[in-house]
């Protein structure tokens, strides 16, 4: 079954809330260093405010994880259309309006941006929108996903 | 006071950049214990990361690296380079190949960001970014738009 693209333009889950903790930015840099040395604006308080940040910092990609969740309430809902067991990532965007800081009490919409099928793959784009407890934008995030066509039987 | 951040950390500057140049590399050794840790730090579960079971499975020849897991490592290189991780305004790629990890060896993973293009009018210059492992490059049209002073 593929997603309904009556659906495609339209908001498919959100606003989904999440709190940014301290602890859990520092366990993200921490597992992204990969046995590199972790920027300190990541863990060091201190080394944050310095740099001109009210806060330890996310690392990048870190919006991407907060996309993620909000975009589980539709991929992974059976009436969105898509196996999950089947999707693949295919690329990924992240546009920063702002860096995401501890403390932070975000907000996130997801759009369904575009559906449609090549070879048999059905192609997802889910952009999140993501901003902060007074509505400003913090960071945008595309996903492309790839729900891989079914073995011929 | 960024400048004197900037002087004190070597921070780069956009005035001495040239398309072409290279401005940082690194190599990663990438073992399973780090998928464990980029799998809970990320909520990213799916066992294709960690279970040679399900691995297998799927059809894959290994435990294979979450693709956002490569991403990042391609920001912390930038950010590294940058001296500020907030200086990434825009980042993408494309998921292009997988990175099998060994159980007993890892993977290791060749990272590289060049000069595409400077824009002085916006203080920002775009790198390609390049990932590469066991000889063949696993991120496509990678890219970062990173602010400079």
């Amino acid at each position: 079954m593929p997603v309904d693209a009556e659906r495609v333009g339209t908001v498919v889950a959100g606003p989904v809330g999440y709190d940014v903790g301290r602890e859990v930015l520092r366990d993200f840099a921490r597992a992204t260093a990969v046995g590199s040395t972790v920027h300190p604006a990541h863990v060091d308080r201190a080394a944050a405010l310095d740099l001109g940040h009210d806060d330890v910092v996310a690392p990048p990609t870190f919006a991407a994880v907060v996309a993620q969740q909000a975009e589980g309430a539709f991929v992974l809902d059976p009436s969105s259309g898509i196996d999950f067991s089947r999707v693949v990532h295919g690329e990924q965007r992240i546009t920063h309006h702002r860096p995401i800081v501890a403390g932070d009490a975000l907000s996130t919409t997801v759009v369904l941006q575009s559906a449609r099928t090549m070879a048999g793959n059905e192609m997802i784009t889910l952009c999140s929108s993501i901003v902060d407890d007074q509505g400003a934008p913090v960071a945008t995030s595309t996903s492309l996903l790839v729900v891989r066509a079914e073995p011929a039987p | 006071m960024t400048g004197d951040l900037s002087a004190a950390t070597g921070a780069p500057r956009l005035a001495g950049l040239t398309v072409g140049d290279q401005v940082a590399s690194r190599t990663v050794h990438v073992a399973r214990e780090h998928l464990v840790h980029y799998a809970g730090a990320s909520g990213d579960r799916n066992p294709i990361h960690w279970s040679d079971l399900a691995a297998r499975e799927a059809g894959l020849p290994d435990v294979v690296v979450h693709g956002m897991l490569t991403m990042a490592l391609t920001a912390s290189l930038v950010a590294d380079w940058a001296g500020d991780p907030a200086a990434v305004r825009e980042h993408g790629v494309r998921f292009t190949g997988l990175v099998p990890v060994d159980a007993r060896e890892g993977a290791d993973v060749e990272l590289s960001a060049s000069v595409r293009s400077i824009d002085a009018d916006s203080g920002t210059v775009v790198l390609d970014l390049l990932a590469r492992s066991a000889g063949s490059a696993v991120l496509g049209r990678a890219r970062a738009t990173v602010a400079l002073a």
